[in-house]
Formats: structure tokens, sequence, C-alpha cells
């Protein structure tokens, strides 16, 4: 199969024209928006000024990435059910954020989820362990995305072999430095509303025209997908559960191990978490998890629609044997319902998707390390100026940007739902139980934290590494070896409850109490007292 | 500025006394409220969505009964997380902008007030 003819159908140019024009609009905007950025406060938290709707709309651009539009929406077509199960992991997951995160993370901290932990511990080895465990997650969320852009410019722009993957890959690294270092915050928050309001916009236009074509009945749909499938038994497999996880014991664990990290993974993830300090206060952070609920769980409802419209009208078959396979069945169901210039908006959107999503990242991992290990742990809380810490920022992103970019084309065969639900389960293992306990347990201490941290980073990526999914099966990262003892490939249903574990065992084996600076903690949390506040330019 | 090992710097107002407040009943009743409604509904949430995943994972069968057409008890369970979710956020706005919100804001402005 020629790789470089892309989809039958599709317009490179076309395609490449669309997404310059994205990128071109939304550079100026990000050079607009950057004319005020001067302090700490401006670069990593946009001067705590946008409003909740904005954040709610930019968390969702930050959430919805490659894996969930392009991802869900082909393994619905492929598998059926089974990628609904994703969708939903990925939405219930947000309720652990708004109970129990959101509005006291954004009270008691500043920039990062280290300034929540370090609040009432010490200092630096907590600040420390909080930037490890940041960059780790954000580092594997990074390569899923440059990884999906690899796979993307196959099938969309017909770039094709070794040398065209890599320059696209690259360019989308420089263009996403450029976004973080002149924007900041702020300016990576417009690309993510921008590029939510284009993934919101095309998938309902998209959803319709699907329903249209079947009376707007979604039954019909489901038939016209069953039929697809050749019918029968075989077809009638895409409507219920089990058709991907349902093979074995085995296979049903780990499908129950993987939805404990989605529904746990999301309220530890970094770049949502930093989130919440864009807007000027804790009802705001409320009002933003309220709409990042309502976009994130309309828009799964909208893959659903997606998804079997691919399977219908495309046919898994097709997809399966496209380039970038069960990745290209959203974009194939645009070529087949609106032509190349369907195809080509909704090509610039996925585009536009692993830009914000990993321009979100980047300004996470490197606020992380300016400010939790640079400013405090290096510096000792005393860095010469202000401006000192942001411009560490800015050289670490930078750096981050380089990572992404040779990590991009280092991994760009691997597959991109195994990255990001591996940041998932390392996010709900080593960041979600140390939060936890250290919003609502007075007992709690710095021993905890390290315990549950670096004991819950260390056990996930060892069963990880000694998984089916690196080793010892015909799709294994690593081919040709078998050192995989660890039934599972998603380490969540063990590492999350031995973090959890090991933190309460780590403070109970301390004598550290912290109650005093509970008591300011706790009081802060809960009412906002002395909440840092928005700066008014 | 006073470079302790822990906390944050600033903001602090020195004047108050963070122990006194949190003992106090009008914190203690605001803390009860919020933990009488967070963690139950937690619970519940997590179970509901544990219930579901184990019913996909073991009972496939049964999630796949047709109810209307090709609409089965899989979709309807799976949309009704959808339902739940939605339903369970907006409980939360209403409790907290009723129940947490003005006792929370009132805490915060004696704290706030103090410190000054």
């Amino acid at each position: 199969m020629n790789l470089a003819a892309g989809v039958q159908g599709s317009n490179p140019t076309l395609n490449i024209i669309i997404f310059a024009v994205f990128v071109a609009i939304t550079l100026v905007i990000v050079f607009w928006a950057s004319r005020n950025t001067r302090t700490a406060s401006d670069y990593y938290a946009a001067g705590r000024a946008f409003t909740g709707p904005q954040n709610g709309i930019a968390i969702s651009g930050d959430y919805l990435s490659a894996a969930s539009f392009l991802g869900i929406a082909g393994a619905i077509a492929v598998n059926g059910y089974d990628g609904f199960l994703y969708s939903i992991g990925f939405l219930v997951a947000w309720l652990v954020a708004l109970l129990l995160i959101a509005e006291l993370l954004r009270n008691t901290g500043k920039f990062t989820m280290g300034d929540v932990l370090a609040f009432r511990m010490k200092q630096r080895p907590v600040r420390a362990a909080a930037a490890i465990t940041t960059l780790i997650v954000s580092l594997f969320y990074l390569l899923a995305q440059m990884t999906g852009a690899g796979g993307l410019v196959n099938l969309l722009l017909g770039v094709s072999g070794d040398v065209g993957q890599d320059i696209v890959i690259a360019v989308v690294g420089v263009i996403m430095v450029l976004y973080v270092l002149i924007g900041g915050m702020k300016g990576t928050t417009w690309v993510q509303i921008i590029k939510a309001a284009l993934l919101i916009v095309g998938a309902l236009a998209m959803t319709l025209w699907v329903l249209g074509k079947y009376g707007f009945s979604f039954s019909g749909l489901l038939q016209g997908a069953v039929d697809r499938a050749g019918g029968g038994a075989k077809g009638e497999a895409l409507l219920g559960p089990g058709k991907q996880y349902g093979k074995s014991g085995t296979s049903k664990l780990d499908f129950l191990s993987l939805a404990v990290a989605l529904v746990l993974g999301t309220a530890g993830l970094p770049h949502v978490l930093m989130r919440f300090y864009t807007v000027p206060s804790a009802r705001d952070a409320r009002k933003s998890v309220v709409w990042a609920i309502g976009l994130i769980g309309i828009f799964y409802l909208f893959t659903l629609v997606l998804g079997y419209g691919a399977g219908a009208l495309v046919g898994a078959d097709t997809i399966s044997k496209a380039p970038g396979t069960t990745n290209s069945a959203a974009p194939l169901l645009a070529l087949e319902l609106g032509g190349p210039v369907l195809l080509g908006f909704i090509a610039a959107v996925a585009f536009a998707t692993i830009l914000a999503v990993v321009a979100g990242l980047t300004i996470t991992a490197s606020a992380s390390f300016a400010h939790d290990v640079y400013a405090n742990v290096i510096k000792k809380g005393r860095v010469d100026s202000k401006s000192a810490e942001v411009r560490v920022a800015r050289i670490t992103a930078l750096v981050i940007g380089a990572v992404a970019i040779v990590g991009g084309i280092l991994a760009k065969n691997q597959n991109v739902a195994f990255l990001v639900a591996l940041a998932f389960a390392v996010a709900a293992s080593a960041n979600l139980p140390t939060l936890l306990y250290s919003l609502f347990w007075k007992r709690f201490n710095t021993q905890g934290a390290l315990f549950s941290m670096y004991g819950g980073l260390v056990i996930c990526i060892v069963l990880i590494v000694f998984s089916p999914a690196v080793s010892g099966t015909s799709t294994s990262m690593v081919k040709g070896a078998d050192f995989a003892w660890f039934p599972l490939q998603n380490p969540g249903l063990v590492s999350i409850p031995a973090s959890f574990l090991l933190g309460w065992l780590g403070t109970i084996l301390s004598k550290e109490r912290t109650s005093d600076k509970y008591a300011e903690m706790e009081v802060r949390a809960l009412t906002g007292a002395h909440a840092e506040k928005a700066t008014t330019h | 500025m006073s470079t302790t090992e822990q906390g944050l710097e600033g903001g602090t107002g020195p004047g108050t006394d963070w122990q006194q407040v949190q003992d106090s009943d009008e914190f203690g009743r605001l803390r009860t409220r919020l933990r009488v409604f967070v963690f139950p509904m937690t619970v519940l949430f997590l179970a509901w969505y544990l219930v579901y995943v184990l019913l996909a994972d073991y009972a496939p069968g049964f999630m796949s009964t047709k109810l209307i057409g090709n609409f089965n008890v899989g979709l309807l369970i799976g949309l009704l997380q959808f339902v739940s979710t939605f339903l369970i956020t907006w409980a939360y706005v209403r409790y907290a902008s009723r129940r947490l919100d003005p006792v929370a804001d009132k805490i915060r402005a004696e704290v706030e007030g103090d410190a000054q």
C-alpha cells in the first residue's frame, strides 16, 4: 500500500492550508494575549483573570485530546460498545475533581500541585517529589500526543516516509513551544478555547449529518453499523460489551484495572490541576468544572454517534486498513460525509487538538520545574528577581519542546492509547492519594506524602515495564523478548490501592505532626481566606 | 518574611489564630456540611460507576438485551452514567451555593478582617 497517497480523495494541499490558517490566527491571538504577561502569576496562571466559563471551555480543550477525539471514535467504530466505556470513565472522573479537589486546590496553592503539598509539609522533599511525578505524567501524555501527530500525518497530509514524518513532528513541536514562550498561560488558554470551540462545533455538525442520514433514528444508525459489519452475531457484537475485553478472565480484569485508572486519573493530571489557578476564586474554579463536565459530556455523546457512524458509513475493515488504523475513523467519516473540504477541516481540528494539548502540557511541566524545583528546592524560595523564575520556566519549555520532538520521533510507532492510559495510571497512583490525604487527613505528614508519591510512581512504572504491553505479545513495544510477569496491561488496580496504603503507612511510621499547619490549611481551603487574588492590568 | 521550612510565603495574616478558627462551631458546621455531602456522594458515584463497569465486564449478555429497536440495556445504563454525572454536578452546585458559600464567606470575612 502506498502511504504517500494518504487517503483516496484527500487533498493534502487543502489540509495544509486550513491548518496553516488556524496556526496563523492563533499565533496572532497569542501575541495579542501576551502583551500583559509580566509577572510569574501572569505567565503561569494568566493573572488568574479568566472567567469560570472561559476556563471551563479551556479545560475541555485541554482534556479532549487526540486520544479522545480520534481514539474513542475509532474504538467504537471497530470494537463497538467497548470503545464507549472509555468515554464514561473519562467523564465520571470529573466528579472527583469537582467534589474533592478543584476548589480546595485553588484556595491553597499558587501555581502547581507542589504548592498544595508544601503547605503543611517539608517544602523541599515534597516539591521535588511533586515535580518528578508532574514531569513524568506530562512526558507520557506529551509523547502520546506527539506520536498521534506523527500517525495523523500519513493519513491527512500525505506526508510519508521517516524524514517527512519527523519534519512534521518537529514543526508541531516548534509551534507549540512558540505558543508557550510567547503567550504563557494566557496564550495557551486562548489556543485551547479556540480549539475546543472548533472541535465541538465540528463534532456537532458531523453528528447531526450522520443522524440525518438515518432519519434521526439512533437505532437505525446502530442497524447500519451492524449490517456493515456483516450482520448476524458478528455484527450484533458491536452493540454489546465484550468484543475487545471479554476474551478471557485476564482481559476482563484488565478492563477493570483500566476503568479504575481512568476514573481516578483525571483529578491527578497536573495540566488539569494547573488550570484551576487561572481563575480569580474557588467559586470560579467550581464554575469551570461545571462547564467542563457539560462540554466534555456532550462531546462524548457526539463521539458515540460518530463512532457508530464511521462503522456504518466507512466500515471497520476500511478503517483498520487505512494508514493510522483506528485513529483514522473520524477523518474518514468526514471524507465520506463532506468530501475533501470537511476532511480538511477535521484534519486541521485534529492537529489543533494536538497542538493545544501539547502546549498545555509543556507549560505545566515547565512551571513545575521552575516553580517547585528551581525557585523552591534549588534557590530555597530566594529567587534573585521576579523575572528569574519565569526565565527559567521559558528555558525549561524550550528543553521540554526539544525532548517532545525527539521523543515523538523515537516513539512514533507506539500505541497512542497505551501511552495515555499509562499517564492516567501514573497520575492516579502518584498524585491523587497524596492530594486527597493532604486536603482531608489531619495526621498526614511528609513521610506519608513521599511514600505515597514515590511508592505509587515506582510500583506503577515497574508493573508497566513487566506487563504484556511492553514485552511478550505480538503487539508489545519490545518485539521478540518476553520478560513480562505482570498479567495486566494497566497497573491501576494494584498501584492505586498500594499508593493509598503506602501513604497511610508512611504517615503512621513518622512522628511528624502538622496539625498546626493543617488548621491554617483547612480553614483557608474551605473558606478561601487569603487565597491568591487575580491581578488587574 | 519568615523562611520557615514549611508553608506558603505571604498572604497569611500574623494576627490569625488558625487553630481557634478551626475549633470554632461555625467552622465545624462548614466542615460537616461539606463532608456530609461530598464523601457519601463520592462513594455513591464510584459504586454506581463500578456496578456499570462490572456489568459490562461480567454480564455482557444482560447488557446486550434489546429494549427498543437496537437500543439495549448497556447503552441505557451507559447514558444513565452521563445523566447521573450531570445531576450530581447540578446538585452539588445548588448545595454549595445554598449551604456552603454563605458560611464560608462569613468566616472568610472574619479571618481577613482580623489580619488587617
